[in-house]
């Protein structure tokens, strides 16, 4: 454990560069996921026979082992000369995120009580405004727990994504395993851990902050 | 004015929730919609808004056919309380009550002033409710802010679904009498869901008693009880039906109609504006032989006994 706080102490640039780049991979394929499972979860719960299949596709895509799965979009980037780096790896964080984010999505949309949908369509709002302002609103505390569950996640497998060279903490663990050098390893994995507990916690209080007033009682 | 024409539901192709119904319901009128549970009424009055589809028949309000009007201005011109919970959690009261408001797109102070002005309507102080939470309210609170948010961008139709149903004996009576007082000032025309016959009768200008879907009766609340349609609406509104029409009237009618004996001896004063059943459990409850009527001076103008309330009785049904 010494020598790991060594090796910090020594490479703390390098280690901060690597954290960011983490942070960057996570942030922009958590936003963009979050662009895409959000609609479709919404969307799923007009549809239930094309909820239960993009909810089965959906869960297959998380049980692909993440080697694999960047294994297999290498030929298919290669194409457009992307076969390895920071975009396959997006990519699939953004597909690992899909299950979380539309599953949360659909189950906090429809279990919104159904005098609420009712009231709202009564008193005249559109489809749109139905969605934004009660929907929405009401679902926002579960659909959060969704995106957290997803950084978590994709922090955990963005340390893997190192090894088809988007970069991030996984690049301590990558090169210490090749080296021999233990600490490297050690600093890697604790920075990836320590990651996914400061966003868990901070994800947690912004999903307080976003719960409507009135809904504390449910939260 | 609304109109029922023809109107027909029919679920999945089975029977008829709602089963060929014509009724009109004059300008500033309430119409109560009575019956026992799962006789259409709800789905009746759903149509009004289509929130509910129509299989068969029409619907007009002020001469226009519901299905030929845009659904969203549709709704958005017809003020709709559903039963208990209908406030949106999310949101203060002061954002519930201004949701219609805010949908048309009226400037904040605008809203503010209406909140304000609904508020006091509905007896609530505007301060202290507006940036509270529909769960912090009690239900017969909750149920108010449900009536103001109806009303809310003025709509000349409101439907309300058992709006005082999950409410006690005590609070209900009030919110009722409360809400005729407003109705007196905002003159809607009102279609009004329940299942209890003394609500409708209170409530109504026009009672429509529905069983299975069919219109069984649509009347004035007096004549629905001198003169039941059928066996079923006579055993609907029950064999204390006299009794009930009682509440109809006050001592006011009465002294009207026969003449009050001079005042004899000294009795209990009772105001022209009681009404006879309330009389009739003060004859009873306190032993009265007669009881003193006064004008509004407090001047005695008469006395009345227990037989003048039920000669009333006989005459007003007679002539009905
Ligand atoms: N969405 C629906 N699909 C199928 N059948 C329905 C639907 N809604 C209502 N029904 C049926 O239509 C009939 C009338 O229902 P409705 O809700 O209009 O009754 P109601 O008079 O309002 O009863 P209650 O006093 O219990 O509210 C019932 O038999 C009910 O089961
Ligand atoms: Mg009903």
């Amino acid at each position: 454990m010494n020598g790991a706080f060594q090796y910090f102490m020594n490479n703390q640039d390098e280690v901060i560069a690597l954290t960011l780049q983490h942070i960057q991979l996570v942030g922009l394929a958590t936003v963009i996921a979050i662009l895409i499972g959000v609609p479709i979860g919404i969307y799923l719960t007009t549809n239930d026979a094309v909820a239960d299949v993009v909810l089965q596709i959906a869960a297959i895509i998380m049980t692909i082992p993440s080697i694999a799965l960047f294994g297999l979009m290498i030929p298919v980037l290669s194409v457009i000369n992307q076969g390895i780096g920071f975009l396959p790896a997006l990519i699939a964080l953004i597909l690992y995120s899909q299950l979380p984010i539309i599953r949360n999505t659909y189950v906090a949309v429809q279990n919104v009580d159904p005098n609420m949908r009712d009231a709202a369509k009564g008193i005249g709002m559109s489809s749109w405004e139905r969605i934004r302002m009660v929907e929405i609103p009401i679902a926002l505390p579960v659909i959060m727990a969704g995106v957290r569950n997803a950084v978590v996640l994709s922090i955990g497998i963005g340390a893997i994504a190192a090894f088809i060279g988007a970069g991030g903490l996984g690049v301590l663990i990558d090169q210490g395993i090749s080296r021999y050098n233990r600490d490297m390893i050690v600093v890697g994995a604790v920075g990836v851990s320590l990651l996914a507990i400061i966003a868990d916690t901070l994800l947690g209080i912004l999903q307080r902050v976003l719960t409507p007033k009135g809904m504390n009682i449910n939260a | 004015m609304i109109e029922f024409k023809n109107v027909t539901k029919t679920y999945d192709g089975k029977v008829n929730a709602v089963d060929d119904v014509s009724f009109t319901v004059p300008q500033g009128n309430i119409a109560v919609f009575l019956g026992p549970s799962g006789c259409g009424k709800t789905t009746l009055l759903r149509m009004v808004n289509r929130l509910v589809p129509i299989t068969k028949g029409e619907i007009f309000i002020d001469g226009e056919q519901t299905n030929s009007l845009n659904e969203i201005q549709l709704r958005r011109n017809i003020g709709y309380v559903i039963q208990s919970n209908g406030l949106f959690p999310n949101m203060t009261i002061e954002d519930n009550v201004t949701v219609v408001p805010k949908l048309l797109g009226w400037d904040k102070e605008k809203m503010r002033n209406r909140f304000f002005e609904l508020m006091e309507l509905i007896g609530l102080k505007p301060d202290d409710f507006r940036k509270r939470y529909p769960h912090e309210l009690s239900g017969g609170q909750q149920q108010r802010i449900g009536i103001a948010r109806a009303m809310a961008a003025d709509p000349p139709v409101m439907l309300m679904d058992e709006p005082f149903g999950a409410l006690d004996p005590i609070i209900r009576s009030h919110l009722q009498k409360e809400f005729l007082q407003i109705q007196k000032e905002v003159q809607k025309t009102i279609l009004f869901v329940s299942h209890d016959i003394d609500e409708a009768i209170t409530m109504g200008d026009q009672v429509a008693i529905f069983k299975d879907g069919r219109l069984m009766q649509y009347d004035a609340p007096d004549d629905i009880l001198a003169n039941p349609a059928n066996e079923f609406v006579s055993t609907f509104v029950g064999s204390d039906r006299a009794i009930k029409s009682l509440g109809l009237h006050t001592v006011a009618d009465l002294v009207n109609q026969l003449k009050v004996t001079p005042v004899a001896a000294d009795s209990r004063q009772i105001s022209l504006k009681t009404d006879l059943r309330q009389i009739l459990s003060i004859f009873f409850n306190e032993g009265y032989e007669e009881l003193v009527v006064v004008d509004e001076e407090k001047k005695p103008m008469g006395s009345i006994t227990i037989q003048d309330v039920q000669k009333y009785l006989h005459q007003t049904n007679q002539s009905a």
